[in-house]
């Protein structure tokens, strides 16, 4: 007997939770699209993000500064770790790129730790978005429900940015062919430069997003980087609707097979995700990949 | 080679005392030549190897990344006051016991610190390094009972004496004992039996309990006791939600938790997951709607998810800093560790500390550092003073028995300093909490 207000219940969180695995994911794909990097320093962005929001409120004691400011940071960040090391292994193999990608990650949670220490740190929610909402079906915090607006809102700026601006038309042509383009007088690299930054700061500000829900530490993007990967793979990898697409799949399985059974959640991640693989191996809505 | 020449040793040995007896112009009785004969210690896990210096070795293999860091580093501060105060002869040290002097048998602590990540495997690698490269003495320290029982197998492989930090799996001194290894922290059991009459007590009878459980040894067994020991009450269980170790998201844990009906929700989540779980039920209404409570209480929790969160909430823990209005000991631990490391001790650094004082105190008495001499100076039921009151190792699992606090939180008005967070309600005495010291499956091994 299957009990309708819990699923429906669950199916909703899972929404939410996908949500933000589909921006995070975002990032992840737009810079492995266009630069063919595999960057294992991405939920260290996450991370970092959360910890630039979490010191832009100290200081302004505002959540919408906290998520201008902290976004800004990551997205410096990200230009600079491109500009000083990820464009050195642009053509080189991609064990390369995941082995530094991987060194870089470490670097930043160790940063982090020594700044900040070990125990956790959080933001409030903003007042506008405190306290519990009843839906009807369910009661759900507020914030949560705030975080797919946002959520939905960034990643329409994402997809408008990419699909209806001259800098997208540029990333997409780069995507498929980043020698012509150049040979087109475009300065490729400093696109790629941007689009790095791009890709980091979707991570930063879905960190600095999840702050209100969820503490940080300096190792809480190794979960997410794992979930993220698991979410491009389900929706082909390279693929922005792709990324949108995996991240709620794997929310509503997070979600959905947590009320059956909550320790399988996890492991039923990656059982879907290998049967996406097996029927088609570039993802539900990815192509035919890079070469 | 190595055999033939101890057998060497071991019968020039006896031939000379056998040689002194004649001299003595009396035959060697026949007990007391056996006795000479288990004096000798022919080389055993790091000895005579690692104590032959003028310093001896102590490993610390802790978590300093991942969901159990800040906990980590709280036993880390512990066990470098203690090996701190035991080279200095501190007075703390002479309290909890008389026999520890100046260093350990007159030798110097030096000490290494490997961090495990919380992972079996990893604790057992840092186990074997400071076997091999350090010539450790003694290794200590764990947050998750998973590496707590890996290295439990691995002392008593290797011969060495392993501490286990903290650890509340019945299993660490149950099922998975083992006789190299000594655990000082209260565990599932003792825990279950310490809260849970305190909270019938408070809540009343007939209760519906959700449980929110880690996914491993720790978890399972503070579930299975608690449970037990709230049949008393009436109490059923509705909804065990069982999260892998690490989950950063509760959010589908907590809307079945929302929505089980529960009275009382037992949160056995440790560190990170415990910070996490607790501060996102506060954001799902369940803190409002049902009643919370930890038996097994993370240090740092209520620093972390805030007094707001707290204030009322019964918890079981092993130590809190204002206990040092009753104990004299707490008072001078206290003091040492706020000069040190400007903050007060949570239970990590207590019970770090305290570990270390009692092995210290062990190897004075056994005079040696032959780890069977050792491990019978454990078992022979000497008490020692500590901050909790006098507590002493019971030999037939190697569990100190020790109290349990339970503690209340406060109401953010109520709070006369920011870490004032809990009221002490109750110290239960640790000697009626144990349950038969075979009745989760203990059985020890040989020393040798």
């Amino acid at each position: 007997m299957v009990n309708w207000a819990n699923l429906v219940s669950q199916m909703f969180n899972g929404l939410v939770l996908g949500a933000l695995l589909a921006l995070i994911s975002s990032g992840l794909t737009i810079i492995y699209g266009t630069l063919g990097v595999l960057n294992l320093a991405h939920g260290a962005m996450f991370m970092v993000g959360g910890y630039a929001g979490f010191v832009a409120y100290g200081y302004t004691g505002s959540f919408i500064a906290a998520v201008f400011c902290g976004s800004l940071f990551v997205l410096l960040v990200g230009v600079i770790m491109e500009r000083g090391i990820i464009r050195h292994f642009y053509n080189r193999p991609d064990e390369d790129q995941i082995l530094v990608t991987f060194g870089l990650g470490i670097c930043f949670v160790e940063i982090i730790r020594f700044f900040f220490g070990s125990l956790s740190r959080s933001m409030p929610s903003p007042p506008w978005a405190s306290g519990i909402t009843s839906l009807g079906f369910m009661f759900y915090p507020t914030y949560r429900l705030a975080v797919v607006g946002i959520v939905a809102v960034a990643l329409l700026v994402l997809y408008l940015v990419l699909y209806r601006t001259r800098l997208g038309m540029i990333v997409r042509a780069g995507i498929e062919d980043s020698v012509m383009v150049d040979s087109l007088g475009i300065n490729v690299y400093r696109i790629f430069m941007v689009v790095f930054g791009i890709g980091a700061m979707a991570a930063g500000f879905a960190g600095i997003v999840n702050l209100p829900v969820a503490p940080i530490t300096p190792d809480i993007g190794d979960a997410i980087l794992v979930q993220a990967f698991v979410v491009i793979v389900i929706g082909g990898v390279g693929s922005f609707p792709g990324a949108v697409l995996g991240g709620l799949i794997a929310g509503e399985i997070l979600s959905i097979t947590s009320m059956i059974n909550p320790g399988y959640s996890y492991a039923m991640l990656f059982v879907v995700m290998t049967i996406v693989l097996v029927a088609r191996p570039h993802g539900l809505l990815g192509t035919q990949g890079r070469n | 080679m190595r055999k033939n020449t101890q057998n060497f040793t071991v019968s020039r040995r006896a031939l000379l005392q056998t040689a002194a007896g004649l001299a003595g112009g009396a035959l060697l009785p026949a007990g007391m030549v056996v006795s000479a004969l288990a004096e000798d210690h022919p080389a055993l896990g790091t000895y005579p190897a690692g104590s032959s210096g003028s310093s001896v070795f102590v490993g610390i293999s802790v978590p300093r990344t991942g969901t159990y860091a800040a906990q980590g580093e709280d036993l880390i501060k512990g066990y470098e006051l203690a090996i701190e105060h035991l080279n200095a002869g501190h007075e703390l040290m002479a309290k909890i016991s008389p026999n520890i002097k100046k260093g350990v048998l007159g030798k110097q602590v030096k000490h290494g610190i490997a961090d495990s990540e919380a992972k079996p495997n990893t604790a057992v690698q840092n186990f074997s390094k400071f076997i091999s490269q350090d010539k450790a003495v003694v290794i200590t320290g764990s947050v998750s009972s998973a590496e707590a029982v890996a290295m439990n197998k691995t002392a008593d492989r290797e011969k060495v004496i392993y501490l286990p930090g903290i650890s509340g799996s019945n299993d660490t001194t149950g099922k998975d004992c083992v006789r190299y290894s000594f655990r000082e922290c209260f565990y599932a059991e003792t825990a279950a039996r310490a809260i849970v009459p305190v909270l019938i007590k408070t809540l009343g009878k007939d209760k519906k309990v959700a449980f929110l459980t880690p996914d491993y040894t720790y978890g399972h067994t503070v579930r299975e006791s608690v449970e037990n020991h709230m049949k008393e009450g009436g109490w059923t269980t509705v909804t065990n939600q069982i999260s892998p170790l690490g989950t950063t998201d509760f959010s589908s844990y907590l809307l079945n938790v929302a929505n089980s009906g529960a009275d009382v929700v037992v949160n056995i989540n440790f560190g990170r997951d415990a910070v996490l779980s607790t501060k996102q039920a506060q954001q799902f209404g369940i803190l409002s709607k049902m009643t919370l409570t930890l038996p097994y209480n993370t240090p740092f929790l209520a620093k972390e998810v805030g007094a707001e969160n707290m204030q009322g909430v019964i918890a079981a823990t092993d130590y809190w800093w204002t206990m040092e209005d009753k104990y004299p000991l707490a008072k001078l631990f206290n003091e040492a560790f706020r000069a040190k490391y400007k903050s007060n001790p949570e239970w990590g650094a207590c019970c770090g500390y305290l570990q270390l004082a009692m092995w210290a105190d062990a190897v004075e008495r056994a005079k040696s550092f032959y780890p069977p001499d050792v491990i019978k100076a454990y078992e022979s039921g000497a008490k020692v003073q500590s901050m909790v009151g006098e507590v002493q190792f019971r030999a037939a699992d190697h569990q100190l028995i020790r109290p349990v606090v339970i503690t209340r939180g406060k109401k953010p008005g109520d709070m006369k300093n920011p870490e004032d967070f809990y009221d002490v309600i109750d110290i239960v005495e640790g000697g009626p909490l144990m349950q038969a010291p075979d009745a989760f499956g203990c059985k020890l091994g040989s020393s040798t």
